[in-house]
């Protein structure tokens, strides 16, 4: 029972406390899922991320059902995606009625500049870290980098270098190196 | 067909082909506005700007708000519910497939390239997100917003300190606010 508590309030902190789209939950997720739970390791976090950019549906709720899932089973999934929706359909529904006033308050205005500029403080060192722990030996700083590029120079979409790499790792990793090894 | 139906079927219909999250969701979000009257393009427009200023991802709040205008609050329940029963059931799967092969070589294998690969994609976007917030843009260049420059380098370089990784974002977050009241971004 303890474990559905769990799952169900350390998403509705996320859900409550994420400001922007997925990647700005990314510190969240990293802070109550790895650091303070230790549900998932740091680069099962990009495994998520991984999976959620390549299947339907918002990211925030891919990861909130995939972490319950993993911890208690479908019901986890389920209490957990509860727990993420929660904050939005509290406060959407609250903020629906006065949306423009919202807007226009120049309180609110200074605020979000504020907040905008320290979310991305916490992105980068997200980033940060999840490199460290990830770029690990030749072969994955070779993807690594062709990968950039393409995401960045070219704007491949992100599901096609994701098939890509899947493609790669396997050759690479299963035929050349397991080949080798054998 | 009631709009209760409608609604969780139009939502779960997004929250089933939208691929690769918020973003995507918003091509099927201005649909629904030329074939129903829930909420208009100015709405969607300034659920955008407020999805900026409360927390939770644009698609959530969207499927909330069209929702809760046109049925009240069981409304925004119902569409949210269409919106997330998709993921649930596919992430479920795909959590069990994962869970049964991970020992696997090809799973294996193929997740050691998939790591990097997504590490990479994920700094390219948090760049954009960057250069957007830092940045404004003026006659096709590019220029600095000092102070959220500023604030930014000064929290990522506080990051680094061991002690302060133990606080919860969401300091840094109220902070934030309170700096940008204080100095008025």
């Amino acid at each position: 029972m303890k474990i559905y508590w769990q799952l169900f309030m350390a998403f509705f902190r996320i859900g409550g406390l994420t400001f922007g789209g997925g990647l700005a939950q990314l510190p969240m997720l990293k802070y109550e899922i790895v650091q303070k739970y230790h549900w998932l390791e740091e680069p099962e976090l990009i495994d998520i991320y991984a999976i959620g950019q390549c299947t339907p549906g918002i990211i925030a709720i891919n990861t909130a059902t995939y972490v319950g899932y993993k911890k208690a089973g479908v019901m986890g999934g389920i209490v957990a995606t509860i727990g993420m929706v929660t904050p939005s359909l509290v406060i959407i529904t609250l903020a629906a009625l006065c949306l423009q006033a919202i807007i226009d308050n120049v309180w609110v205005q200074h605020a979000i500049m504020g907040i905008r500029a320290v979310v991305c403080a916490l992105m980068l060192n997200t980033v940060y870290t999840l490199g460290k722990k990830t770029l690990k030996g030749k072969f994955a700083w070779i993807i690594a980098a062709f990968s950039f590029a393409a995401a960045f120079f070219f704007h491949v979409p992100t599901v096609a270098i994701v098939i890509a790499a899947a493609v790669i790792g396997i050759i690479y990793n299963v035929y050349i190196v397991g080949r080798n090894a054998a | 067909m009631s709009d209760l139906v409608l609604l969780f079927l139009e939502f779960m219909k997004i929250g089933l082909i939208a691929v690769g999250g918020g973003p995507a969701t918003l091509p099927y979000l201005m649909e629904l506005t030329e074939k129903y009257d829930w909420y208009t393009m100015e709405d969607l427009t300034n659920m955008i700007a407020v999805s900026e200023s409360t927390p939770g991802p644009l698609g959530l709040n969207m499927a909330t708000y069209a929702g809760f205008k046109t049925l009240g609050t069981f409304g925004g329940i119902v569409s949210t519910a269409g919106l997330v029963i998709p993921s649930i059931i596919i992430i479920c799967l795909i959590a069990k497939f994962l869970e049964d092969f991970n020992e696997n070589k090809f799973v294996k294998g193929a997740f050691a390239a998939i790591r990097p690969a997504v590490c990479s994609i994920i700094a390219a976007s948090v760049y954009t997100v960057c250069k957007v917030s830092m940045f404004s843009y003026q006659d096709g260049v590019y220029e600095p917003i000092p102070k959220i420059l500023a604030l930014c380098v000064i929290v990522f370089v506080l990051l680094q300190v061991k002690k302060l990784q133990k606080l919860h974002p969401a300091f840094w977050l109220l902070a934030a606010a309170i700096i940008g009241i204080v100095f008025r971004f």
